[in-house]
């Protein structure tokens, strides 16, 4: 019978939690990494026991956690992270030039097909790569080196490359977004990127129609239909049906937010209907939790614009958690599970695409991320 | 007591490093920060970035060293470090900062 496995990242640890297909209930494990800031866990999609895991704290710094039996042990890797060349400067906070500084790992994004190969995004931003199942850790440098590098700005969070997506039809194809430059894309493997950005229009910017400088908060992609994206950005939900060369919005009937619409961390797809996406909408970017205290899941079959409240199982009063960018995930099981994590540590799952919620886990430390997997 | 230089890691090193009370090095040459924290990183290449940083060297912010009721950090890494801490009757205490409140 099919197993699923969510991995959890939280301030304070990892956690693995573990169903049969029915997903009713729950073995955890965990907390992994007791006391670190767990940014991102995720399985290799070539071998499901393969996992990779960022570790990091603002006193000791990276580490990377592989494990190889499904997270049961953990050995650290190589942390070892420097930019290619001389690094040269993005913009600070307040305008002037500051040297880029690694800081830490937000994302890890194995191969799809080989499970030695990684991709991650750090802060400050830039793209690195092992092949070596994290045996040393490579810069992809063209990404960085972007000719628009030196005026990226950091976001609220840090100018971190927080979203990598893999093009399962173009091994040389791969979609970043960081915040808050924007989205990128290669076509040639990494060696050079476009900035993939119109279409975006950001008023907290001088020009709202720049080429970059757009907080795009994570992207989505369905791998049956790769050159349809969706983008949560700091507000506006939009898609892409050119691989991101146009954006348009599709906030539709997203709940108003005076006068505005559309502010939210996480995007999924569900994983059999690829004009069904999900996000939580969130209460602008000055208050950064659900509206009138209402945890809601947005569903979309219609790919944007006609969006239903989904609540079934979610707190619909004195809610004021966040679900951030990484913390939502579906599992391919018949009936598609989604899956996601709030500051407040709880995990909410539902094995109904949506229709009904359960808590998996109700007091975790604030989650970070959440990843599935689908196991035979 | 085995001998050698004595080390006391913070509780998350520690754990990163599976070692479970004091670390004891054998330290060639003269005894500074900067040889002591090279020997502990080539016997446990894990800390390498944890305390000091890959490229620079330089101690991590949040990170200090004190031995013999003396904080340290702020000394040369090439500075011998204190006698006691030399002959072993004393540790090098890696100690992560206070911070938060």
């Amino acid at each position: 019978m099919s197993k699923v496995r969510v991995l959890v990242g939280t301030r304070k640890g990892a956690f693995v939690l573990e169903s049969d297909g029915k997903r009713q209930k729950w073995d955890i494990s965990g907390p992994h990494f007791a006391g670190w800031e767990m940014y991102h866990v995720k399985g290799s999609p070539a071998d499901p026991n393969r996992l990779y895991a960022s570790q990091s704290s603002g006193w000791f710094g990276q580490q990377i956690q592989r494990s190889s039996d499904g997270g049961k042990t953990w050995e650290p890797v190589d942390n070892k992270f420097v930019y290619d060349g001389v690094p040269g400067t993005h913009k600070w906070y307040d305008g002037t030039p500051h040297p880029w500084e690694f800081k830490r790992v937000w994302h890890l994004e194995p191969s799809l097909t080989d499970p030695d190969t990684v991709y991650a995004g750090v802060e400050d931003a830039a793209l690195f790569r092992t092949m070596d199942g994290g045996k040393s850790w490579q810069e992809l440098p063209g990404m960085r080196g972007h000719g628009t590098g030196s005026g990226w700005q950091p976001g609220a969070g840090g100018l971190g490359l927080h979203t990598i997506i893999l093009d399962p039809k173009d091994p040389k194809r791969i979609f970043i977004a960081i915040s808050a430059a924007g989205a990128f894309r290669t076509d040639d493997g990494g060696a050079t990127w476009k900035a993939i950005n119109r279409g975006l229009r950001s008023e907290y910017i001088p020009d709202p129609d720049a080429e970059v400088g757009h907080c795009v908060h994570h992207m989505a992609m369905h791998p049956s239909r790769p050159g349809v994206l969706f983008m949560q950005k700091h507000w506006d939900v939009l898609r892409s049906d050119n691989a991101g060369d146009v954006w348009k919005e599709v906030n539709g009937n997203l709940p108003d937010d005076a006068g505005k619409r559309g502010f939210g961390f996480v995007i999924d797809v569900h994983a059999h209907e690829p004009e069904t996406i999900y996000v939580v909408p969130i209460k602008s970017d000055s208050q950064h939790f659900p509206h009138e205290g209402k945890l809601r899941v947005y569903r979309s079959r219609t790919g944007g614009n006609d969006w239903e409240p989904l609540t079934k199982g979610l707190p619909q009063s004195d809610c004021y958690v966040n679900v951030l960018r990484d913390a939502m995930a579906v599992d391919s099981l018949d009936s598609c599970g989604v899956y996601f994590g709030t500051t407040g540590g709880q995990v909410y799952a539902s094995a109904d695409a949506g229709d009904s919620w359960n808590p998996i886990v109700r007091d975790l430390p604030a989650v970070l991320s959440v990843e599935v997997q689908t196991l035979a | 007591m085995s001998g050698g230089i004595r080390v006391v890691l913070p509780a998350h090193l520690r754990t990163l490093a599976k070692v479970g009370g004091e670390v004891h090095l054998e330290v060639k040459g003269q005894i500074t920060q900067r040889s002591v924290l090279d020997a502990l990183e080539a016997r446990y290449p894990m800390l390498q970035g944890t305390i000091r940083d890959h490229v620079t060297q330089q101690r991590r912010a949040f990170v200090r060293f004190f031995a013999c009721e003396e904080d340290l950090s702020h000394e040369s890494p090439d500075a011998p470090l204190p006698e006691a801490v030399a002959s072993g009757a004393e540790p090098l205490l890696v100690v992560g900062a206070i911070a938060g409140g």
